[in-house]
């Protein structure tokens, strides 16, 4: 199979500089992979006939390590100035 | 050097990205647009059935030409609400606390239903300004007064929004300090502090889905007086 069509998990290690010059990194490229990942998602999760919390609380608990991770660096100046 | 409680309403960016757009985007993706199906999933049903239910109660009052507002109206509540609750989640980020978008939702709005008012029934529009049955000598008080509650309604519809929603973030981050600093030392009085923390994120919960629904709900009573 040719490298370019090969998912991540299927590229070997030695591969990787190779495999990401295949992928499309222009501005529609990145909006497409956008938009490919989110209907992943949405239909192996949202879109099924009895979805449960189970879809919405993993994208709400991936939020919120998103923002713990924006917010780390507040974080930790403020446990800083506590303790001097 | 103090930690400052107010510093969680900083507006936050990673990067140089800020973190509100992000939030601000996020109710978008919460919602997916139904899928043309006779008979959607179980998430998409609940979804829908919610949405008509509260546009259904909103568009009670309004006659038809208020009708026109359904879609606005309705997508405000949805977002208000989504914006409140996910700012509950820890470490998130409020985008309704900054009162520069809460003005920006407030003011245009307002400004509409006064300007619908005046273009297509200025004599009824006006007519507000003075209540039925006051007596004569009150009569020119009393329109200084309506005109200034009239100006004042963008101002406190802003700010109504904001000041809620920052009390209570600041009420839990508050009594959240309490209760770490309290329980080393005193551990009955930390665990009584705690049930208190409970309890207002209860009350947290529900003042963040009732300031959603009074903010679109005096709107559409304002659409309801001049449209």
């Amino acid at each position: 199979m040719a490298l370019a069509q090969k998912k991540l998990m299927d590229v070997k290690l030695g591969q990787l500089p190779s495999w990401l010059g295949t992928r499309d990194f222009t501005p529609n490229g990145l909006l497409g992979s956008v938009r490919g990942g989110y209907e992943r998602y949405y239909n192996k999760y949202i879109n099924v006939k009895k979805g449960g919390i189970g879809g919405v609380a993993m994208f709400l608990a991936g939020y919120i390590a998103l923002s713990y991770l924006w917010e780390y660096d507040h974080i930790k100046h403020d446990r800083w100035r506590k303790y001097h | 050097m103090m930690v400052s409680f107010f510093d969680q309403f900083a507006s936050p960016s990673y990067l140089g990205i800020p973190n509100i757009a992000v939030a601000i985007a996020l109710p978008w993706v919460l919602y997916p647009t139904p899928p043309a199906r006779w008979i959607n999933n179980r998430l998409i049903t609940i979804q829908g059935w919610f949405i008509n239910r509260f546009t259904n109660q909103l568009m009670l009052p309004l006659n038809v030409g208020g009708h026109k507002w359904a879609l606005l109206l309705a997508s405000l509540m949805i977002f208000l609400i989504t914006i409140n609750m996910l700012g509950l989640l820890p470490y998130t980020f409020t985008p309704t606390t900054q009162l520069s978008l809460n003005m920006g939702f407030a003011v245009p709005l307002w400004l509409a239903t006064v300007i619908i008012g005046m273009r297509n029934q200025p004599t009824i529009a006006l007519g507000h300004l003075l209540p039925e049955g006051t007596p004569i000598p009150l009569i020119p008080v009393l329109i200084i007064i309506e005109t200034i509650s009239l100006l004042i309604r963008p101002l406190a519809l802003g700010v109504r929004l904001t000041a809620n929603l920052t009390a209570g973030h600041l009420l839990i981050q508050l009594i959240a300090t309490a209760v770490f600093v309290l329980l080393p030392m005193m551990p009955t009085v930390a665990i009584l502090t705690a049930a208190v923390l409970f309890l207002l994120t209860l009350l947290e919960v529900a003042v963040a889905m009732i300031q959603a629904y009074v903010f679109v709900l005096l709107l559409s009573l304002y659409l309801q007086e001049n449209v």
